[in-house]
């Protein structure tokens, strides 16, 4: 960091450049961010550690964001962040353990006494509620209640927006019509899920799903009380069995929670619960926010999509201090439609002649961009190499004698034509299809680039017989994972199975045998640690198959405000700040 | 030949040149006007000299053809060229205007401004343009009246009715709210002459007032001007480039070319025994109703002299049809001065007035 | 007049109804014409086609276009149900159509996003107004000198910077710097205070671009008054000049002015997309941004409509003004 007179001077320096340049030095004293505070720590204090470790409560948590979630109900809200934020509200059976980075991953019992019973062929989870656990109104969470949330995602056409895992794992006939046309009278007509007493439930599968403490750990499976249940508008104000209540909310502008002060610490061994209030302001303009962030206005990005460009290279030089840099568990990557490049010698031409390097520096460099990734399992995920590299792509620098090889071998010496499709909303995804075109020139490889609507992704690229008839060779995405294992990775990508004709992911349409079988192997198998050996496996295969060229894994620019206390990115959250543990001092 | 200019009673004199700061007897006495307006291409002399007089109850015409300086005189004389000149380069201005014995050009022009309006009054060209759109007819009058008065609106507005029907306006107190587009020309220009006649200026300028009209109109607002004239006792100046009006109205004319006055007497000596060419084209190019129309009307040929590089000698030389005839030893390089050539009539041509007496009684005027 | 009224707004009515037209056309047309569905982006990532439908139907999206344009229309007289999967949602008049996105009637999303554009636009205007008509007079009486010039160049920037650089500049220097404003916007109906602090840089920055441009206007308009025949002829009357230029010259400066101004007022109700993205001002055109990026038929659909309203109002007003202000004007 620079002394204090030395920032003044650079400050100086860049007022009188004021009119040049937008985005400035926050002003000459206030360079640490934001005045009286904990103190900024150091780059990347908040990773893998605790930044600032503290149990001081009280206080406003303020965080800003340039976009409001989806939706606040627990059953249908999609985005990432959303899914960190709600644990202030809303509380599941078992839930990610407080701890920094991977450790983060795990599950451990929240509203149930441990993580389930599970009977010896993986069809049966059973789980006792703790004592004590209650509503903001003090009444008892039963297992009813816990019933009647999860059977909320069956009612789609009502609330719209939610994942469905429950849905496909609990019904995957669809029996079930959700609990607003369910003619029982107690509204809890739902066969899988039995509530023998208030403080017992029962899951029974009709297959087994190694993963499936995963999915109750997600919002979708918070219990909601029918009689708070106000359908389509419960997204304005859930009724909270979390340490924190809604107090206001105005789309799009503004959420304010108070304490719940009938929430129990001792029920509780994940949220802190420090501050007092959590506000949030939504702002239209992501560099003001920026801005206002570095200027200690606001704590946290809730988006946490990263500091934008316009103000990266300022807080990177004389703000690092409050800098995070963790991964997000996303990859990515160019994929190869097998329909339209059959060959697998003329797709390892185009792995071995990209340029990772290049294609790094497109996204954004080591570190707005995220490390060179030479396979397709994020380094959070178990069973994840992130040193397994069959095509040599970490060294950076592309192999054009094994292109050249490849493609001879596939009966193309002097290289091929071909299409990348590419989203056009996405600049930085636009700039990885010129960088990649680039490369590819060298041995040959012609490739038009081809910038599709990005609001219409599931329609053009979704759609199998599109991505033919547009011959598309290559297609620009990314992916990250609903829940941080292979299942929730990999399966929707490459799994045979999960081919569809509109919405597809699986753009490489891989339909690998040996893969599908191994995908069952691992969701009978209730042990993290021995699932992952099997993902591993898949993992290998699919570099086999030379369908996929992965490019970064993702890595993020976040903010953390000296305010802040106990902070640390979460791999479970895609590496945001585990928000139910942040403090901040007064 | 210059004669040496001798004062006399009539209405238009010569400069008396006396000390430049002797007050006037005359009621108004221009001497030695100089209006000059500097510009990017030059110094344009719009007006370079210029020196008549006129008294109360008479009419001075002052004729010449568009850029000769005749409504740059009238606006000089109203003080117009220092007011309002916004970013615009100043004009300069020299010489003396007395008016009722008092210096304008020296005064303060708070005094001039207040002197605007009430003791010498203007009527412009185009009644449509000059009166303002958005207010009625009758607002403008009281406007003009209010100024000059302080009095409240209502007796204000009784003025002006009673101007509106003094001029002709049909039902005066219902045009008094019409707007000036809801006026007809004639009615307009009526109105005008309301508007400038309401604070009972002892000096009126006409910028040429009928030059808009309709014949039959013009005529009506001639006959106006004249009774108007008679009945308030004001000394009249009226510009025009139409002889005809001249000779209905005027007992002295002014004739100018390119800022001078190339010729100034009694009205009938001008017209009956013109001295100076110019003045020949002009009435050359008049059309006369009281004789025979024929195909002989012909215009003065060329075009006006420039105001920048105005010749060094007899301005009128390049078009002057005689410039050939012999002028005993005068140089084309000097200017001809104005020089007595009849009673109290004044002509600046080199030529000898034997000639030109010759020349207009056997060549020019059998032919108009 | 009156007459000549009751015409004007009948054909705002018409012209409204056919803006509601075309904007359900397009949105009627879209699915069938990209393949998407608007029905979709209100479900899921995995949704199936059967919500899908359900979505559909509760919007609506199914029925033939003449019907769904009379179900909007009729909503805003008399309320509207919407039904579907065992639950209903009643919208009550003035039903301007519910936004499924933000579960939300959107005629309670304009209702709390007006006073924000209006607060926002009409302390600008009174802002830029007031500047730049005086800024275009005095550079118009000053013509040619360093006054002139220093303010026409001042102007020149104000109508070429993009808002979105000015509006960054001057948080830049009166927020980060000079700590004078915090931009952040407070209801009058909170704090008077807080609502001029907040939207102080806004109307400076909004000012400041419409300023630059009244200011060359002005400019122009008084030049040519100054030259015309009345203002001579006030003149000659003996009118000091303070009454020739502040009644003669500016009645007739202002009149073209107060034209254009009411146009652009009219149109900044329903557009000041940008400035209100820049400072994160939830009025109209955040809404409008946000139905756009969102889809929310609705939404658009209601932004539209409270656009296209105040621009022909706007444009009545001035018709109306101008026949006052100007006497050769007749209203038939």
């Amino acid at each position: 960091m620079l002394k204090s007179s030395q920032r003044r001077i650079a400050a100086g320096a860049l007022l009188a450049a004021a009119t040049m340049v937008v985005t400035t030095a926050c002003g000459g004293g206030s360079g640490d961010g934001g005045g009286k505070g904990a103190g900024a720590p150091g780059f990347n204090a908040g990773v893998n550690k605790v930044a600032n470790v503290s149990d001081k409560k009280g206080g406003e948590l303020k965080f800003i964001g340039s976009q409001d979630a989806d939706f606040w109900d627990p059953q249908r809200g999609y985005y990432g962040f959303m899914w960190d934020f709600a644990r202030y509200y809303t509380r599941q059976l078992v839930t990610f353990k407080a701890a920094p980075g991977a450790a983060s991953t795990e599950l451990v019992p929240d509203l149930a006494t441990d993580t389930g019973k599970v009977s010896a062929d993986g069809l049966t989870y059973t789980f006792t509620l703790k004592d004590g656990v209650t509503w903001e109104d003090g009444k008892p969470i039963t297992s009813k209640d816990i019933k009647y949330g999860i059977e909320r995602v069956w009612a789609q056409d009502v609330l719209s927006g939610g994942p469905i895992y429950l849905q496909q794992v609990l019904d995957p006939k669809g029996e079930y019509k959700g609990p607003y046309k369910d003619t029982t009278t107690d509204k809890l007509g739902l066969k899988a899920i039995e509530t023998p007493d208030d403080k017992t439930i029962v899951f029974k599968l009709p297959a087994a799903n190694g993963d499936f403490l995963q999915m109750l750990a997600m919002p979708a499976a918070s219990p909601v009380r029918q009689d708070k249940d106000t359908k389509a508008k419960y997204t304005l104000k859930p009724f909270s069995s979390g340490p924190y209540k809604w107090q206001s909310y105005t789309p799009n502008k503004s959420l304010k929670l108070v304490r719940n002060d009938k929430w129990d610490a001792k029920t509780d061994n994940v949220r802190k619960a420090l501050p007092d209030t959590i506000s949030v302001a939504f702002t239209t303009n992501a560099d003001d926010m920026d801005n206002r962030l570095v200027e200690g206005e606001y704590d946290v990005d809730i988006n946490a999509t990263g500091i934008g460009s316009a103000a990266r290279q300022k807080v990177l030089q004389q703000h690092k201090g409050n800098v995070d840099n963790p991964q997000t568990g996303f990859i990515r990557y160019a994929v190869f439609p097998q329909t339209v490049i059959p060959n697998i010698e003329c797709r390892k031409a185009i792995i071995y002649a990209a340029d990772s390097k290049s294609l790094q520096t497109a996204r954004g460099g080591p570190q707005a961009g995220g490390d060179i990734a030479s396979n397709m399992l994020p380094p959070a995920i178990k069973g994840a190499d992130p040193k397994a590299d069959p095509y040599n792509k970490l060294g950076g620098a592309p192999d054009l004698a094994k292109a050249k090889e490849a493609l001879k071998k596939c009966g193309k010496p002097n290289g091929f034509k071909t299409t990348i499709a590419v989203r056009n909303n996405k600049k930085i995804e636009i700039a990885t299809a010129e960088s990649l075109q680039q490369s590819l020139k060298a041995v040959g490889i012609d490739a038009q680039i081809d910038q599709f609507d990005g609001a219409q992704t599931s329609g053009i690229i979704g759609s199998p017989k599109v991505v033919k008839d547009k011959g598309y060779g290559i297609i620009i995405m990314g992916w990250g994972a609903d829940f941080p294992t292979g299942q929730g990775f990999l399966q929707p990508l490459v799994d045979g199975r999960f081919i569809l004709q509109s919405g597809n992911n699986n753009f490489s349409e891989l339909n690998d045998k040996a893969i599908n079988g191994l995908f069952d192997k691992a969701l009978k198998e209730t042990d993290p640690d021995k699932a992952g050996e099997i993902y591993k496996q898949i993992n290998t295969k699919v570099s086999e198959a030379a369908v996929y060229l992965p490019f970064t894994h993702e890595k993020n620019i976040i903010w953390r405000s000296s305010r802040l206390t106990n902070v640390y990115t979460a791999d479970a959250y895609n590496g945001r700040y585990d928000y139910a543990s942040l403090g901040v001092v007064k | 030949m210059t004669d040496k200019l001798t004062k006399t009673g009539a209405a238009v004199g010569e400069p008396v040149d006396t000390g430049k700061s002797a007050p006037s007897e005359a009621f108004l006495d221009v001497r030695d006007l100089k209006i000059h307006f500097p510009t990017d291409d030059g110094l344009v002399k719009s007006v370079d000299g210029l020196s008549f007089q006129l008294e109360k109850g008479k009419t001075l015409g002052i004729v010449g053809e568009s850029g000769s300086g005749k409504s740059v005189t009238s606006l000089g004389i109203m003080g117009l060229h220092t007011v309002g000149q916004y970013g615009r380069q100043k004009a300069k201005i020299s010489g003396e205007i007395w008016l009722n014995g008092r210096e304008l050009l020296s005064a303060d022009p708070e005094e001039v401004r207040k002197m605007r309006g009430r003791e010498m009054a203007m009527i412009f060209q185009d009644p449509l343009s000059a009166m303002h759109p958005y207010y009625s007819v009758g607002n403008q009058i009281v406007e003009a009246y209010r100024i000059h008065h302080d009095v409240d609106k209502k007796t204000a507005k009784k003025r002006a009715v009673e101007l509106l029907d003094r001029v002709g306006i049909p039902e005066p107190a219902k045009r008094f709210d019409n707007y000036p587009h809801e006026f007809s020309g004639g009615m307009r220009q009526r109105a005008m002459i309301a508007m400038a006649l309401v604070n009972n200026p002892e000096l009126l300028i006409a910028d040429e007032p009928t030059t808009a009209l309709d014949v039959t109109v013009q005529a009506q607002i001639l006959d106006l001007m004249r009774d108007l004239q008679k009945e308030f006792g004001s000394a009249v100046v009226i510009i025009t480039h139409d002889l005809g009006v001249v000779a209905e109205l005027a007992d002295d004319i002014l004739v100018m070319y390119g800022g001078r006055c190339v010729e100034r007497g009694p009205a009938e000596s001008v017209f009956y025994e013109p001295q100076h060419p110019y003045t020949w084209g002009l009435l050359g190019s008049m059309p006369r109703i009281d004789r025979e129309q024929t195909d002989r009307l012909i215009p003065v040929k060329g075009n006006p002299p420039s105001l920048i590089n105005v010749p060094s000698g007899c301005a009128f030389n390049p078009r002057c049809p005689y410039a050939d005839v012999p002028k005993g030893g005068i140089t084309r390089t000097q200017r001809p001065e104005l020089a007595l050539v009849g009673e109290r009539h004044h002509s600046a041509c080199h030529m000898p007035q034997e000639e030109r007496t010759r020349i207009w009684t056997e060549e020019i005027a059998p032919k108009l | 007049m009156l007459a000549y009224i009751i015409r004007r707004l009948f054909a705002v009515v018409v012209m409204l109804l056919v803006v509601t037209l075309v904007t359900l056309s397009i949105f009627f047309l879209i699915p069938k014409m990209t393949g998407s569905d608007p029905a979709a982006m209100f479900v899921g990532k995995q949704a199936d086609p059967a919500s899908i439908e359900a979505v559909r139907q509760k919007l609506g999206l199914d029925e033939p276009l003449l019907v769904q344009f009379w179900h909007f229309v009729s909503g805003i007289f008399v309320g509207r149900d919407y039904t579907g999967g065992g639950d209903t949602i009643h919208c009550a008049a003035p039903c301007f159509g519910y936004s499924f996105r933000s579960e939300q009637d959107v005629w309670s999303m304009l209702i709390d996003a007006f006073p924000v554009t209006l607060s926002m636009v009409l302390g600008a205007a009174v802002l830029w107004l007031v500047l730049g008509v005086s800024t275009g007079v005095v550079s118009a009486l000053k013509r040619g000198t360093i006054v002139d010039r220093t303010a026409m160049i001042t102007a020149l920037a104000g109508v070429s910077l993009p808002i979105f650089f000015t509006a960054m500049l001057a948080m830049l220097v009166f927020r980060t710097q000079l700590k004078w404003v915090d931009a952040t916007y407070v209801p009058i109906t909170e704090s008077f205070g807080g609502w001029f602090g907040g939207l102080l840089l806004p109307w400076v920055t909004l000012a400041f671009l419409y300023a630059a441009m009244y200011a060359r206007l002005t400019r122009a308009t008084m030049l040519e008054v100054l030259g015309e025949d009345y203002i001579r002829t006030a003149r000659a009357k003996g009118l000091p000049e303070s009454v020739v230029l502040g009644k003669h010259a500016m009645r007739s400066t202002m009149t073209p002015i107060l034209t254009i101004f009411g146009m652009d007022l009219g149109a900044l109700v329903g557009g000041a997309i940008l400035t209100e993205t820049a400072f994160s001002l939830h009025g109209l055109g955040a809404l409008a941004i946000r139905g756009v990026s969102e889809r929310d038929l609705p939404l658009i659909l209601a932004v539209t409509l409270i656009t296209a309203t105040c621009v022909v109002v706007a444009n009545l007003i001035v018709d109306l003004l101008y026949a006052v202000i100007d006497p050769r004007v007749r209203l038939a």
